[in-house]
């Protein structure tokens, strides 16, 4: 016999999930003023978890005002006040952590090891450490008496739905702006169980309001004339469409988006660990990590050596079940996206690149897409460029330092980039000329609270988390 | 189950032969051991407390806790030991559950030099090994012929398994040639008369060693010198088994295996007493070797209490009820 991980399923029966949900507008749960919904599916089973209110223009008006409304009071609150709120919101957010991982993962996707500790963790931490910030933003470095933007329209992606969450509303209400929050279209769940943290924690009607809908919902909010700050996180793309749209009005906007970052591998690595680094950065959540490390860029010398490690360890990873706890890839996110990502990958082998996958059984129903490696991947292979959101690795070599920051650097975007090396000096000097927002060395994918986040190029502008996050929602 | 004594290939032999001149002198075991690849200790310790959340429940886990239950090494290393003391764990390891006899038999009974004449007569026709600890255990800190004879005693008297400890005072001094040469030695006296020969686990005393590069280091300079099993350390110390450094000289006897073809075992030893510990290691195993090493030929647990945890948790997946202390056996 083989030791064999008899499967271990997290229960669902901690989360409570209804048939039906409305959205939430100044303190309330209501439907859209159309009647309009649609369904949210888990994306392992493809079965329907709930129903949920598609959002109308009308719809949008009315969470503007009820922000806007609430706005007056909130913004006057000392920030003492204001960080009790989130303080007892960070604190119920731990309390019922479990319920929320599982919740996570059946709406995502995401193996319930990630969801919970990782994303339960982080999002707990988000809201502490703004809380800590809400009566300090005198010493932050913006000036004494530094002022809230108004009401912040933020618009959030489904790869991390409730840690994006926290990333926009914990340093809005910290710093005394109110918020309308669109989660993704097909990961809305979670933004509603908050919505009902927000109740049970007491916060003010109208601080927070959540509008579910699709991507015409998200247009209309950031269109909308009384938002006075647009915050998105998501697609080049889309952002594209933001910054047109806000072009030429005063809002303030801060834009997290795509990212195709490079992991660098020099020859005198921590071997073993340079490999679970790759291996964290890019499957990961299934690769659906906008700063992913999904281009590996090998030195020569060391190539065969790393790529045999690299492909005995992708062996060991278990696809299957998110609700299972020894699950460490979950489904693709939506169906649509399992064929942006079958069409990269067919590109990247149309183009010469070659691939590899371990051998492993996918389930039958549900979105799935096994760990995948390109070797031989050059530059000018569309799977180098464009950013995939899935779990597919391109293997891309070079020989010096200087070609290897070339090679990082030859791309749209600029949000992370990772260096493993034992060599402290040549972390330090490639630190210096990478373009990307955040740079690890010997270590990929972490993230904290006190860390300050964001891109270069492609990849958006302003930060979120750290002291440096505070800026985005202050009139400084 | 059975133990067996590795029999290495033609191929096997030759590639380890190619590899004599890293130990040609003291500079080229030096700049072959500073080259392996470093460790990152925040990445190590990452992965091995990732390794530890598996989940093993039902099947998995009864299976898991009789492969540890036969991986055991039922340690007595007491000044005080007597041979009543380890006849009785000798009668331990034969029937580890005096109610339920499908229980597995342990691997083998570590005692010291002394004490290996009565614990193989008290296990003879088990098939259990019996494993003594010799060179001076546990500091290791005595003239090499000394150590010799310690070894040479052991084995005349039976032993099946010796465990020696390396100067850590010559490592930590850069002497690793000296090391070398000692657990060469060593090897050398744990042959009989008959040709045939005690297995080796060099243990290392890795809380003494301190670095994860250390670790590595030793781990690959004693695999060249012929250890069969590496062990973390004596059990007599601050820190002992830890489960990144157990993971790191999984990686090193992996790597290992893959440069020379020889196949090296794993013993952890000391502090780990819980069956979720013990399943942790098992995991970090599966994981790391994979099946080949899934047996006691190729990973023990160096451990005195551990069987008794194991015990009960065995007795709870048999009858869904916890027993406690009084239904599994002191010794």
């Amino acid at each position: 016999m083989t030791f064999d991980y008899a499967p271990a399923p997290e229960s669902r029966a901690v989360v409570d999930i209804a048939p039906s949900y409305g959205l939430f507008v100044d303190g309330e749960f209501a439907p859209a003023s159309d009647g309009k919904v649609f369904k949210t599916v888990s994306p392992s089973s493809e079965e329907v978890l709930s129903e949920v209110a598609q959002a109308s223009g009308d719809d949008v008006d009315r969470a503007v005002k009820a922000a806007r409304k609430a706005f007056e009071k909130w913004s006057a609150l000392p920030g003492a006040e204001r960080a009790k709120y989130l303080f007892r919101i960070a604190r119920i957010i731990q309390e019922r952590s479990r319920e929320l991982a599982v919740l996570e993962s059946l709406d995502n996707g995401k193996p319930i090891r990630e969801s919970r500790d990782a994303d339960l963790p982080l999002v707990a931490a988000h809201f502490f450490y703004y809380a800590g910030w809400a009566d300090k933003l005198d010493h932050a470095g913006y000036g004494p008496n530094p002022r809230p933007l108004g009401v912040a329209g933020q618009v959030i992606p489904w790869n991390f739905p409730l840690l994006m969450l926290a990333w926009k509303i914990a340093p809005a209400l910290a710093t005394g702006n109110t918020v309308v929050l669109k989660p993704a279209e097909t990961t809305p769940l979670s933004a509603l169980f908050f919505a009902d943290i927000c109740r049970q924690a007491g916060l003010p009607k109208g601080v927070v309001n959540i509008l579910t809908g699709d991507g015409s919902t998200g247009a209309a909010l950031v269109a909308h004339p009384d938002v006075n700050k647009v915050a998105f996180t998501g697609s080049t793309e889309v952002g594209k469409a933001i910054a047109r749209t806000v072009a030429g009005t005063d809002k303030k906007v801060t834009l997290e988006l795509g990212g195709k970052a490079a992991n660098i591998v020099f020859d005198d690595a921590p071997i073993d660990q340079a490999v679970e680094g790759i291996v964290n950065g890019i499957f990961f959540n299934q690769g659906h990590v906008c700063c992913a490390g999904s281009r590996l860029l090998v030195q020569e010398s060391v190539q065969d050596e790393l790529l045999d490690a690299l492909k005995r360890r992708m062996q060991t990873l278990r696809v299957g079940d998110p609700l299972d706890k020894n699950t460490d890839i979950g489904a693709i996110n939506s169906a649509e996206q399992l064929a942006r990502i079958t069409a990269l990958a067919d590109a990247g082998e149309a183009e010469g690149a070659e691939r590899w996958a371990p051998a492993c059984e996918l389930p039958t129903a549900g979105y799935w897409f096994a760990p995948t490696l390109f070797t031989g991947v050059t530059q000018a292979h569309r799977i180098a460029r464009e950013e995939i959101f899935g779990p597919v690795l391109s293997v891309l070599t070079f020989r010096t330092p200087e070609e290897a920051v070339a090679k990082a650097n030859n791309t749209p975007y600029g949000l992370s980039a990772g260096i493993w090396t034992e060599k402290g000096s040549r972390i330090l000097w490639m630190a210096n000329k990478l373009r990307a927002g955040v740079i690890w060395s010997n270590t990929f994918n972490k993230f904290d609270p006190a860390s300050p986040f964001g891109g270069y190029k492609e990849s958006g502008y302003g930060r979120e988390g750290g002291r440096h996050g505070l800026e985005a929602y202050l009139n400084v | 189950m059975p133990i067996t004594v590795p029999a290495y290939g033609k191929e096997a032999a030759g590639r380890l032969a190619s590899m004599a001149d890293v130990t040609a002198d003291d500079g080229a075991l030096r700049r072959f051991l500073h080259g392996l690849p470093g460790v990152d200790a925040v990445g190590l310790q990452a992965r091995a407390a990732t390794l530890g959340t598996r989940s093993i429940k039902t099947t998995a886990k009864a299976y898991a806790i009789d492969l540890a239950i036969s991986m055991i090494d039922l340690t007595t290393l007491e000044g005080a030991d007597t041979p009543g003391k380890v006849r009785a764990l000798c009668a331990k390891g034969v029937h580890p559950d005096p109610t339920d006899r499908t229980a597995p038999k342990v691997a083998a009974i570590c005692v010291y030099p002394d004490m290996v004449a009565t614990a193989k007569e008290a296990l003879a026709g088990s098939g259990i090994h019996v494993a003594s600890v010799a060179t001076a255990f546990p500091a290791g800190r005595a003239a090499l012929p000394v150590k010799l004879a310690d070894t040479r005693d052991a084995v005349a008297a039976g032993a099946d398994e010796i465990d020696m400890v390396i100067d850590r005072g010559a490592f930590l001094s850069g002497r690793y040639l000296a090391v070398f040469e000692e657990i060469k030695q060593v090897k050398e006296a744990c042959v009989r008369p008959d040709g045939s020969a005690a297995h080796l686990k060099v243990i290392f005393e890795t809380g003494e060693l301190e670095t994860y590069d250390n670790v590595r280091r030793v781990s690959w300079l004693a695999m060249l010198a012929g250890a069969d099993f590496i062990k973390t350390s004596t059990g007599k110390v601050a820190v002992n088994a830890t489960p990144p450094v157990t993971l790191l000289m999984l990686e090193a006897v992996r790597d290992f295996h893959a440069a020379t073809g020889v196949q090296v075992g794993v013993k952890p030893a000391g502090g780990i007493r819980t069956t979720k510990d013990a399943i942790k290691y098992l995991v970090m195993v599966n994981e790391t070797l994979g099946e080949p090493w899934l047996t006691a030929d190729w990973f023990r647990f160096g451990a005195s209490s551990l069987l008794n945890d194991l015990l009960m948790q065995r007795q709870k997946l048999g009858t869904g009820r916890y027993s406690g202390p009084d239904y599994v056996t002191v010794d």
